[in-house]
């Protein structure tokens, strides 16, 4: 038995994306002269879908751009947006980056920990809500500025947040 | 490429152009502070302390990345770098736990080194450390992250030097972090390259950390015990209770023929020589069977009456004689004299691991032809037929993946598996396991097509090769070997390399541990000059096998069996009854197979232990040097001559030692009578003095010299540390027909990366690393 070159890679079976996704994804690796390029959005994209960037996701995206896990896992690891375990339905990120911070931002931030009874990068028992504390997210002319999930909630103060949270929790239950 | 001229701190050198900045100044003699560059590894600039100043470049500039100039104005120590390198210091040293005191690396840290220079003494961080705890990655690889660098050499040895490909970076900025391919551990070769060319204390090896501390250790150069590539590996050795104790293998200084390379063996399977299942006293079996500890002298009494009774009574031709492929040439030529002229017998034989006979048969006589391991390193073009180097040859497949990256070198694979050398390779073409010999016919068949379309472009390919080295493992043997290196001759200028297993498997098929040949694969056929070396005693016959001698003790025609360094029976599964009758002494390190059998055990050095030389596999010859230290243990060498001392034998005729001992040996008579001193007249004509003792190696290597064809090499050449290329070439050889070797006559070990023979099984090291590696490969299988 030969003891070297063991993969840990082991090749995965069918897909564990959506029909849609893969076939997106099938279009993303022709586009690129590199196919590692395709990488960062793969993995926006698969995260969007999933929650989260799980094993499987990552051993599937490596397969298709011939890379190894650990490849994936170096990248993914550098970018904070990029998770690999499961966020809350509505993730906030609290931006407290200098524009921010100087209209109030890291008090914004404060504010959501009380209310969720939650810390940066935690999520709620029930999982509708995670924590973020985040760098600048490019809203700083109207800071201070919340994102959550893909919508973007600026000039706030902790009522106006208040009663942004409130309806994203309605929207929850719904 | 045309040279440039650039002023270098107000000094003009020149440089072929393309050269980088920092290695035109380091030959030059100036020396540019680096961490993250590494010669042949690619560049990183992670570091900045290669940072200089050069005319009209807005900016400090990379050396390490920046190419010559024609005109280029450089200065590499103004007080602007300084500043800069003390500022990039004080930024690596931020997080740095500042633990030197009780780090491996203290004493030799490049970190340390460089801090002392620019002096980064005080910092301005007041922030609390970023701290991670010491993580263990494998048996042999534990990271302390805190003391990383960030250089990413680990991680580009890893991938470029090994093709593994197991240490990634994660994380960003001051939390970046090294990590291993497999969750919390390394699924990779073991061969610690990572940890040797770390530059700090990061990385670090189970089998050397926290044990010492560099200053307290005796560092000794010598060769590799392990498989046939034979590695330099620079011993570090510390006192301990019984002798001294080896801690530490590498090759950081590149001084031998590996460079840094070295493998997991040669790394870490350095622990059997601290087993405590070593041999340390003589063991003589006693009427009741039971083996009974005794002191040298009655052993050796006993052995000398032994063999001294059975070749008087019943002839020498019933005394079997077996060598080893881990002791040292000058070992093994004694060995076999001491069989031919002090026991009179023909029986003689080693664990044949490959063709060599074959191979230097095949070849003719001619010189030139033989590659060696640097050859391997720099051909143009590899054909490779057989063998899985990654697994048993490690560092002929670090140079081949060394030398097709850095000179695009053209591999071409033939192989019954799909081996991991094929990544590499510009053609491959995969084969039947037992279709070697019609593969070889094929290539130098004509026309024939038949192992399909790649294999017959493979051929094509290889035709238009004019600087091929042809390396080949055991799958060829006798014939087929003939076949592949008539082809090979039809190319220009080709080389070849024939792989067997064992560290010097190819010095004792040299030193003539064969029933047939002797040392220089003369036949015995034609062995005139050797007989009268020899004496009286000097079997005229070929003698038998290895496999021959048990069958013929098993029929009690074999009445004594001396046998060194091996364990044919464990190896051949001898059944115990077979030596019933015999007068087995056994020469080895432990308690082997062959050892529980005996009748006298003689507890011997290991190759650590003694000096001589060695040859790889390429015919590089090599000196091995004394480093480590067992009390109670001998030389084989030393355990010989005592043996045929006791035995009423003259020494003098055995080693050539002090003055003029070989004026008559007996034989003056025919055409030697009157004949000066060979040896003396040798001796002066080399330069070279008579040696004073009979158990110096040196006086072995003498005679080596002058009798063994082939190994005629310039001793200055050794003296000096380098490998001489050892061509046997016996013309007598080739014109005899080839003798009816039998078919079970050659043995490959079926060694893997993570074993070695029987002394594999008692490296401790070794073991649990085999266990962890197979633990993996059954993670991966289901
Ligand atoms: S021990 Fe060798 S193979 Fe394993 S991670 Fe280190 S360099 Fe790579
Ligand atoms: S572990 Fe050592 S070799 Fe690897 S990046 Fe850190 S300092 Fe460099
Ligand atoms: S490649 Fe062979 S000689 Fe070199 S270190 Fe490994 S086992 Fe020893
Ligand atoms: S600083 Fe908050 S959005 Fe730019
Ligand atoms: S040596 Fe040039 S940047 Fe590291």
């Amino acid at each position: 038995m030969s003891l070297t070159n063991i993969s840990v890679d082991k090749k995965p079976e069918g897909t564990i994306f959506s029909p849609e996704l893969a076939a997106r994804f099938d279009k993303l690796v022709t586009l690129y002269p590199m196919k590692r390029s395709a990488l960062i959005p793969m993995l926006l994209y698969a995260q969007d879908e999933i929650g989260y960037l799980s094993d499987a996701a990552i051993a599937e995206i490596a397969h298709r751009l011939q890379l190894t896990v650990l490849d994936v896992r170096n990248v993914l690891s550098y970018y904070s947006m990029l998770r690999t375990r499961p966020a809350g339905k509505f993730n906030v990120q609290v931006c407290t980056n200098i524009s921010c911070m100087l209209r109030g931002g890291q008090e914004l931030f404060e504010h959501c920990e009380r209310q969720l009874g939650i810390g940066h990068k935690q999520t709620t028992p029930d999982g509708v809500f995670s924590l973020e504390e985040v760098e600048c997210i490019g809203a700083c002319s109207w800071a201070p500025a919340v994102q959550v999930n893909y919508d973007f909630h600026d000039n706030l103060t902790p009522e106006t947040l208040d009663a942004i949270l409130a309806e994203y929790r309605s929207k929850a239950s719904q | 490429m045309a040279d440039v001229t650039l002023t270098v701190d107000g000094k003009r050198i020149t440089a072929p152009a393309g050269t980088l900045l920092i290695e035109a100044c380091r030959k030059a003699g100036i020396e540019i502070p680096a961490f993250c560059y590494y010669p042949g590894l690619s560049l990183q600039a992670a570091c900045r302390m290669c940072l200089v100043r050069i005319e009209k470049m807005p900016k400090l500039q990379t050396a390490c990345t920046t190419p010559v100039a024609e005109g280029m104005i450089v200065a590499t120590e103004t007080d602007e770098i300084k500043q800069a390198r003390k500022s990039m210091l004080e930024l690596v040293l931020a997080n740095h736990p500042l633990d030197c005191p009780v780090c491996d690396a203290g004493g030799e840290c490049e970190l340390q080194d460089m801090t002392f220079k620019y002096g980064a003494g005080g910092s301005k961080f007041i922030d609390i450390k970023n701290h991670r705890d010491e993580q263990q990655w494998s048996p042999v690889v534990f990271f302390d992250r805190p003391r990383c660098i960030l250089c990413y050499r680990c991680v580009r040895v890893c991938n470029e030097g090994m093709d593994v490909a197991a240490l990634g970076i994660q994380q960003r900025n001051a939390s970046s972090v090294i990590a291993p391919n497999d969750k919390t551990e390394l699924d990779c070769e073991q061969c610690g390259m990572c940890i040797d060319i770390c530059p700090v204390g990061a990385l670090t090896s189970d089998t050397y950390r926290y044990k010492t501390r560099p200053w307290e250790m005796t560092h000794i150069g010598t060769i590799c015990t392990h498989c046939g590539d034979g590695c330099k590996t620079t011993l570090g050795l510390r006192r301990s209770e019984d002798g001294m104790q080896i801690v530490r293998g590498d090759n950081r200084d590149k001084s031998g023929l590996n460079g840094d390379f070295l493998c997991v063996k040669g790394r870490y399977a350095f622990d059997f020589s601290d087993s405590p299942e070593r041999l340390t006293l003589p063991l003589v079996r006693q009427e009741d069977g039971h083996f009974e500890t005794v002191s040298w002298d009655v052993a050796i009494k006993a052995v000398a009456r032994g063999f001294r009774e059975i070749r008087d009574t019943r002839g020498g031709s019933s005394i079997g004689v077996i060598g080893s492929t881990r002791i040292t040439n000058e070992e093994n030529y004694l060995l076999q004299k001491f069989a031919r002229g002090t026991l009179g017998t023909g029986h003689i034989d080693h664990h044949r691991t490959t063709d060599y006979v074959s191979f230097i048969r095949a070849l003719g006589g001619q010189k030139g032809r033989f590659a060696s391991i640097s050859d391997t390193a720099s051909a143009p073009a590899v054909l490779l037929i057989g063998n899985d180097p990654t697994e048993q040859h490690p560092l002929l497949a670090w140079n081949l993946r060394t030398n097709v990256r850095q000179n695009r070198t053209r591999l071409y694979i033939v192989n019954h598996r799909e081996i991991k050398l094929t990544r590499q390779a510009k053609a491959f073409v995969q084969i039947g396991s037992d279709s070697y010999a019609a593969f070889a016919s094929f290539l130098s068949g004509g026309d024939s097509t038949a192992f399909g379309e790649s294999a017959t472009s493979l051929r094509d390919a290889l035709r238009q090769e004019p600087n091929l080295v042809v390396i080949f493992g055991s799958e060829l043997r006798g014939a087929d070997v003939e076949t592949l290196v008539k082809f090979g001759l039809s190319l220009p200028d080709t080389k070849f390399a024939c792989l067997g297993d064992y560290v010097n498997s190819r010095g004792a098929a040299d030193m003539g541990l064969y029933p047939d040949l002797l040392p220089g694969y003369v036949p015995v056929a034609a062995s005139g000059a050797m007989q009268t070396e020899y004496g009286e005693r000097f079997p005229a016959q070929p003698g038998m096998d290895l496999a021959s001698m048990f069958e013929a003790a098993g029929r009690g025609q074999i009445a004594g069996m001396y046998i060194v360094g091996d364990d044919p029976v464990e190896r051949l599964g001898i059944a115990p009854e077979t030596l019933r009758d015999t007068f087995v002494v056994v020469q080895d390190m432990f308690l082997t197979g062959t050892a529980k059998l005996a009748d006298v055990v003689l507890p011997t050095a290991s190759l650590y232990e003694k000096s001589g030389t060695v040859t790889n596999t390429y015919g590089d010859l090599q000196g091995v040097k004394k480093a480590a230290d067992r009390a109670g243990v001998r030389t084989d060498l030393e355990l010989i001559v005592r043996i045929a001392d006791a035995m009423g034998h003259d020494v003098r005729k055995l080693v050539p030692f002090g003055k003029g001992v070989r004026a008559d040996m007996g034989q003056s008579r025919g055409a030697q009578s009157g004949e000066a001193d060979r040896h003396a007249i040798w001796l002066a004509a080399h330069n070279l003095e008579p040696k004073l003792s009979p158990f110096d190696p040196n006086a072995l290597l003498d005679e080596i010299q002058r009798v063994v064809a082939g190994y005629d090499f310039d001793r200055i050449d050794l003296l000096a540390g380098s490998s001489p290329q050892v061509q046997p070439a016996s013309a007598e050889l080739v014109q005899i027909a080839p003798p009816s070797s039998r078919p079970d006559s050659i043995q490959p070990s079926g060694d893997t990366l993570f074993t070695s023979g029987t002394l594999g099984h008692y490296s401790e090291k070794l073991n649990e690393v085999q266990a962890f590696q197979e633990k993996k490969a059954l993670v991966a299988a289901d």
